[in-house]
């Protein structure tokens, strides 16, 4: 590696290193060098943090307004490392810069407070904070933020990316070089060398970084070589324009139909990767699920969430053709709608498989924009498995074995009217399952669009709603099912529902109740939903996934949903979102499971919708996941029986979505046998979940 | 005199002016940076001084805007706490609960409270600065037992 006499060149520690031989100084002084930017608009924090920082032998860049760290950042992409944000701050919340710097520059940010009130420290983490340091901050805990940079580049590296290509690859060997106290100019020479050889080199420092992380690891010897074989993959940097790229592209797609691979092709930037397009994208979900929240709000749980959602939400109806207008229209789930699903659910069931829009609008889906926009996010993959889930499922849940649809092939039960109430109350179930409390049962109802309304309806939570509007788009983006994407959706959403659902758990009690009544109509499992077709489903993976899932869910909502008529507590539910019953039961409790919960299922939801959506052709059949709701009578605790018919990862993503347990997910994806972190996906960063804080 | 100024360090952090925080500033100075706990202190009743200020002139208005008054003493709250002032923080800390409250007159008396702190504490650490400059090189950070 560079040539450690050189001294480091880190500013505050000053180079000891030189003299040291060079694979000791490479250890040595990682971490050293690290550039570190922090951003407090108080002085004395500030003034004591550099101290810290420049004690351990950082580079400290000091800043007292968030505009300001934002545009030194721009200005100088690869000139950091890591930032520490306060969060409260005059200018910008701390939480909106941290937004900004995870999309745009894709660094880890820590925050810090002298609040230490829960609600808080987990919004830090919800919105994607590596860390939160409670004032006042001590050298311990700065010592080993480190860990937060090498963490973070080892997940960015474990999709190789041998392309690399980016330029940030030689930047970072720069930087390497520089930390490592070689010679700055030295480094753009190993740079280049490096790009040429292996795009993984990318960042010398994560070589360093790794190495000393690996210790025996990777011989640094010559930085580069050795961090191309494990470093691979230079980390790039999400410029603005090259973010409005990004943007432009996934708006072509469809935010559900947005694949990376896709993505990457319009883009068609040199040097990027799959990989970088799907961690992004991951992230940009995140994102604008936060922000759909907000919009969508009836229950303003989102809002705290969302901050430039109205900016996102429109896009996202672009996005996703889902009728998040529709949705947002409808906003709260009138109890009349619920009247009009089961006419309406099949249109728009219909009309959804065909083109989406129609989902919501009508049955007076209550959905939230909100939730759209969110969920559409974050439930591109689920929305399109739900479809088929619902699809087929729909028909399978059916406790009617005459369903069987295949697993995920719409057999075309369409008992177009069961099926639309159906498919919404799978919707509901869906969004219950996601926590949203009734309201997810809007997000049902693209499906339906009848059944959304259900839940939606009375709930309050915009959450839920938001939520729903997710599913059905999906479902009818993934494949142009028909009418099933509603039910995706709600598998979507669900990570987000359980956040709603916590709130709304009252609320959705309500939507239950119209939704319930609204059930009995159906009780045709969702096959009869909008021509499911489900045998189409095959094609695209997550349909599959979606239907299975769907089904799943689908299905036993129904039966639950004619059971409780008014209980929607999730609990009755007793579906599929087993999970969720605690959440209902909890009160709430469950707001906490889910947050956790929502946490790590997100992360496996997102992970298995990734991995759905990466794998198309997953046999509906595998996924289909039975879902049986038993239910008690009113009031009797529905049980959900899920069989999973095959293991799909969308199937496990559904319903990873839907249990707010942890355990629930994590059972599930084994099941799946999927693993739900692909190196794609950056959980680390961001929690799918949007817990209202 | 440098046994003068070790039992006055002790004494403030006996009475409870100060935190661990202090010394953990104080571990920061070294030769490269002899006053830093001096000029951290500066700096801060120099921010903190403005900060009672504008929570003076919100509460003379007497409109009470809990909130903003509650987003003022945070602010004050996060610069006591870096800096190891431990009383001022009790008092940062019972404004705050005040405000959520909304007990305006809880307000007031605390916060009467809190600049009398916060100037008793800004005095006792000039002497003590003073004392150390002219005992000669710094203490070392370490609670006098």
């Amino acid at each position: 590696m560079m040539n450690p006499s050189q001294g480091r060149g880190l500013g505050s520690g000053g180079g000891s290193s030189s003299g040291r031989n060079q694979s000791e100084s490479v250890v040595e002084m990682f971490p050293s060098g690290l550039r570190v930017l922090v951003v407090d608009d108080d002085p004395t924090c500030l003034m004591i943090l550099e101290r810290m920082l420049r004690t351990c032998l950082y580079e400290v860049t000091k800043c007292n307004r968030a505009e300001m760290a934002l545009s030194l950042l721009r200005k100088n992409k690869h000139g950091f490392d890591i930032v520490i944000s306060d969060v409260h701050m005059p200018d910008m919340d701390g939480f909106k810069l941290l937004e900004h710097v995870g999309l745009e520059m894709d660094l880890p940010v820590i925050m810090m407070s002298a609040d230490d009130s829960k609600s808080v420290v987990l919004k830090g983490v919800t919105h994607g904070a590596v860390d939160y340091l409670i004032k006042p901050v001590r050298m311990e805990a700065l010592k080993n933020i480190w860990q937060h940079l090498v963490r973070k580049r080892r997940s960015e590296w474990s999709v190789p990316e041998q392309s690399g290509s980016i330029e940030e690859t030689g930047e970072r060997q720069q930087q390497q070089h520089r930390a490592d106290g070689g010679a700055a100019v030295s480094g753009g020479e190993d740079a280049v060398d490096d790009n040429s050889s292996s795009v993984n080199e990318g960042n010398n420092w994560r070589g360093n970084s790794r190495k000393r992380k690996d210790e025996e690891g990777e011989e640094q010897g010559d930085d580069k070589e050795e961090d191309a074989s494990n470093l691979k993959k230079p980390r790039v940097v999400w410029s603005v324009e090259l973010h409005q790229q990004f943007v432009a592209a996934v708006n072509q797609l469809g935010v559900e139909k947005a694949v990376p691979k896709k993505i990457l092709e319009l883009m068609n930037v040199p040097g990027l990767t799959r990989e970088n397009v799907a961690s992004h994208l991951q992230k940009y979900r995140i994102y604008l699920r936060r922000l759909g929240g907000v919009s969508q709000h009836q229950g303003n749980l989102n809002n705290s969430f969302m901050t430039g959602q109205d900016a996102s939400f429109g896009s996202l109806s672009t996005l996703n053709g889902f009728d998040l207008q529709a949705l947002a229209v409808t906003g709260q789930l009138p109890a009349q709608s619920l009247a009009q699903l089961p006419a309406q659910s099949l249109a728009q069931l219909q009309a959804a498989g065909l083109g989406r829009p129609a989902m919501v609008s009508k049955s007076g889906l209550p959905v939230s924009s909100i939730v759209d926009e969110r969920s559409i996010f974050s439930f591109d993959n689920t929305k399109t498995r739900f479809g088929e889930g619902i699809g087929h499922h729909g028909q399978q849940i059916q406790p009617q074995p005459q369903m069987n649809l295949l697993h995920g092939v719409p057999t075309g039960l369409q008992q177009q009217l069961p099926m639309g109430n159906r498919m919404s109350i799978q919707q509901q179930i869906a969004a219950v399952r996601a926590g949203h409390s009734v309201q997810n049962s809007g997000m049902l109802m693209p499906l339906a669009g009848q059944q959304p309304l259900l839940r939606g309806q009375s709930l309050p939570s915009s959450q839920s709603s938001i939520r729903q509007p997710m599913l059905p788009n999906h479902i009818s983006e993934r494949n142009g099912f028909s009418g099933r994407n509603n039910i995706p959706e709600s598998s979507r959403v669900l990570p987000t529902s359980y956040t709603n659902l916590a709130t709304q758990h009252s609320s959705s009690s309500m939507a239950f109740n119209n939704y319930q009544q609204e059930l009995p109509m159906n009780s045709f499992p969702l096959a009869s939903a909008p021509g499911l077709s489900v045998p189409a489903r095959k094609a695209p993976s997550y349909q599959e996934e979606v239907n299975s899932s769907e089904a799943g869910f689908s299905t036993p909502n129904y039966d639950l949903f004619t059971a409780r008529q008014n209980d929607w507590d999730l609990r009755s539910i007793g579906i599929p979102f087993d999970a969720h019953q605690d959440a209902e039961s909890a009160a709430f409790s469950a707001s906490e499971a889910y947050s956790s919960s929502s946490m790590s299922r997100n992360n496996t939801t997102v992970a298995a919708s990734e991995h759905c959506r990466n794998q198309q052709q997953q046999p509906a059949q595998g996924m289909v996941q039975h879902h049986q709701v038993y239910a008690d009578g009113n009031g009797g605790s529905v049980r959900v029986k899920s069989e999973r018919v095959a293991a799909d990862s969308a199937a496990m993503a559904f319903r990873e979505q839907y249990s707010n347990q942890e355990d629930l997910m994590s059972a599930l994806l084994k099941q799946e046998g999927i693993a739900p972190v692909d190196g794609e996906f950056d959980f680390d960063a961001y929690s799918i979940d949007n817990i209202p804080v | 005199m440098q046994r003068q100024v070790a039992l006055i360090k002790q004494s403030l952090f006996d009475q409870g002016y100060l935190d661990e925080q202090f010394m953990a500033l104080e571990e920061l100075q070294d030769d490269a940076n002899p006053n830093f706990v001096e000029e951290v202190s500066a700096l801060y009743f120099k921010d903190s001084a403005r900060l009672i200020n504008n929570i003076d002139q919100a509460l003379e208005r007497g409109s009470f805007d809990f909130n903003r008054l509650d987003s003022y003493m945070h602010q004050f709250k996060g610069s006591s706490t870096s800096i190891g002032a431990n009383k001022v923080k009790a008092e940062c800390t019972m404004f705050r609960d005040y405000c959520r409250a909304g007990n305006a007159e809880g307000c007031l008396r605390t916060f009467q409270q809190l600049k009398k702190e916060h100037s008793t504490l800004r005095k006792k650490l000039e002497h003590y600065f003073q004392l150390a400059r002219q005992a000669g090189p710094k203490e070392t950070a370490r609670r006098p037992k």
